[in-house]
């Protein structure tokens, strides 16, 4: 029976020949992200209920990023607790503050992501990973702490939804604007419990930090996964980065696997997109919304806190000022390194931003540019919820880093074609 | 009796359900005390022990936060009554033994303040206020099976 990547990969993990959508399955999990804020938890009930095992201390990635550094004692006894535990346990892959960065632009960075494997982490944007042709999905403190324990979870095999990115994206268009134009097209529900599979043309022409951006965002669209197929770009990435065991597995999906719904999307047409408050559904183009004046412009996340978000972001600057506060972080400590080294972090201070150390920070409202009442903030994140990223009376638009760029130079939503090249 | 406390809005998201300005602990009873507060300040307030939340398609949607369940376990609250949940969401009220419930029109045929009795193993509501009783579609048995055992780490102990 014909199946896609998502089926294939949970029919290796649960030890059989095939799985059906809706089948319940347990698969065992081959990495498991755990960060600052779900992870104590999930420690802490492990401890009272007595279970001291961990199921393998080589497949469990450790980075504090929330919180990170401690922000207040609260958050310094969560990575006292997180500290503690991955010492005695013998966690090998443990970042510590120096070598800690955003979860999920650390993980793949550092090679712990391989194709055709069951990847899954306390924090819902773990879906990430999909990128990579590997299915992975966020989970709680409580699945979390029965994976460390057992490095096994149950999970219903979701059905499949294509959406095929057709075209090129033109300049000034990036893969941020095809996820908000997705997520936009179905809403934040449209892909409840199914896996997001991105395919077409549009791919060829997007790095994996790119597509990267594109997998990040399928929970925005209630997507239990996001999946992209292995192709010659995954794998020179690969090749790049994995450290050990460089061997992995491809799983394609066949050519008559069984697709729920196909959504396509024409990358040509796109122009740059913002999500206005309090949805990431609610896409608008550049052009019906810019001159909204903005408080605050904030570059960086998981989303779109990589090398090459900055360059893109470095690139609209370079030369100018900007209007507003505008806050660029790398996402990891090798981001933030090439970031001095490629003169990009000189062009930031010049521009008169601040560039911080590598954390979510102000991301989820946590610190580090929280918005006070009635202030507006166009951010390269993920999330424009109510109260996201501080007072719940504060709103958050949600762009690509050259939008975010030149929304801050002009202090108001603006496009950013007006500055390129 | 149980009182429905009804939001007729969709996508009601964890960061209003508990806002990641207190996510720097994991102590239920501190959770408790900012439970909805991004969505309705005055809920720790008026909500009873037992009481109910209703809320419209894709609740719980957002962050993998189980923070937002202890939050409302904290604040008493018996059960969420909503057209759909999120995913996360709602594997993980599954896995605090808090059950979730999905009933289509949710918001239409409970009305805020609507005194109402829940029968979850045969999956009905007593509307007492309204003098009706709706259906529900219950947990599958495995589901059940966890809420009842406590929870998910609870079960997995049980079955050793
Ligand atoms: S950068 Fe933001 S969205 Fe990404 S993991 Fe951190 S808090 Fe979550």
């Amino acid at each position: 029976m014909a199946m896609t990547i998502t089926e294939k990969i949970f029919a290796r993990a649960a030890g059989q020949d095939r799985v059906r959508p809706g089948d319940l399955v347990n698969a065992n999990i081959d990495i498991i992200m755990c960060h600052d804020v779900t992870t104590p938890p999930a420690i802490s009930m492990l401890k009272e209920k007595g279970i001291d095992r961990v199921f393998d201390p080589d497949k469990i990635v450790v980075t504090p990023d929330h919180f990170q550094p401690a922000k207040d004692i609260q958050s310094a006894e969560l990575h006292k607790r997180l500290d503690t535990w991955a010492k005695e346990k013998g966690i090998k892959h443990y970042y510590k503050l120096g070598r800690a960065g955003v979860c999920h632009a650390l993980l793949p960075e550092q090679g712990h992501i391989r194709p055709g494997e069951v990847i899954v982490g306390g924090d819902s944007h773990t879906c990430t990973y999909g990128a990579f042709a590997a299915f992975s999905t966020g989970i709680g403190s409580t699945d979390l702490a029965a994976a460390i324990a057992t490095g096994q979870l149950w999970f219903k095999v979701p059905a499949s939804m294509k959406f095929v990115l057709k075209g090129r994206l033109s300049p000034g268009v990036y893969s941020k604007d095809v996820i908000l134009a997705a997520i936009t097209a179905v809403g934040t529900d449209g892909a409840l419990y199914r896996a997001m599979e991105f395919v077409g043309p549009a791919l060829k022409d997007m790095s994996m930090e790119a597509r990267m951006t594109i997998t990040n965002m399928a929970i925005e669209a209630g997507a239990k996964n996001g999946i992209i197929a292995f192709d010659e770009i995954t794998r020179a990435y690969l090749d790049a980065h994995l450290k050990q065991k460089a061997e992995y597995t491809v799983f394609e999906s066949d050519a008559d696997a069984e697709y729920v719904e196909t959504v396509e999307i024409d990358c040509t047409a796109l122009e740059p997109l913002v999500a206005l408050p309090h949805l990431p559904s609610n896409g608008s183009p550049i052009g019906d919304c810019a001159g909204t004046p903005m408080d605050q412009a904030y570059i960086g996340s998981c989303t779109n806190g990589r090398i090459e978000d900055l360059r893109i972001a470095a690139q609209i600057m370079k030369g100018r000022q900007v209007a507003i506060r505008t806050i660029i972080v790398p996402a990891t400590p090798e981001i933030w390194k090439q970031c001095i080294d490629e003169k990009l972090a000189e062009v930031f201070y010049d521009a008169g931003c601040v560039v911080s150390a590598p954390t979510c920070g102000a991301c989820l409202g946590g610190f580090m540019g929280i918005l006070a009442a009635g202030e507006k903030c166009i951010s390269t994140t993920n999330r424009n919820f109510v109260g996201r990223m501080g007072s719940p009376k504060s709103e958050v638009y949600l762009a690509s880093p050259a939008t975010a760029a030149a929304s801050a130079i002009e202090g108001k939503l603006a496009d950013p074609r007006k500055y390129m090249g | 009796m149980a009182k429905a406390h009804v939001y007729k809005r969709d996508h009601i998201n964890t960061d209003e359900i508990i806002p990641a300005r207190y996510l720097n602990t994991d102590d239920t009873a501190e959770l408790a005390k900012h439970c909805m507060e991004d969505l309705d300040i005055g809920f720790v307030k008026k909500c009873k022990p037992g009481d109910v939340i209703v809320g419209g398609v894709d609740f719980g949607c957002g962050s993998s936060r189980e923070h937002a369940v202890w939050a409302l376990q904290g604040a008493k609250v018996g059960a969420v009554i909503a057209d759909t949940f999120a995913r996360i969401f709602y594997r993980n009220c599954i896995n605090c033994g808090f059950y979730p419930i999905e009933l289509e029109n949710a918001a239409e045929k409970i009305n805020d303040g609507d005194e109402v009795e829940i029968d979850y193993e045969n999956g009905t509501i007593d509307n007492k206020t309204q003098g009706k009783e709706i259906a529900f579609k219950p947990l599958p048995d495995f589901a059940i099976q966890i809420v009842k055992d406590g929870g998910l780490l609870e079960n997995i102990q049980k079955r050793r």
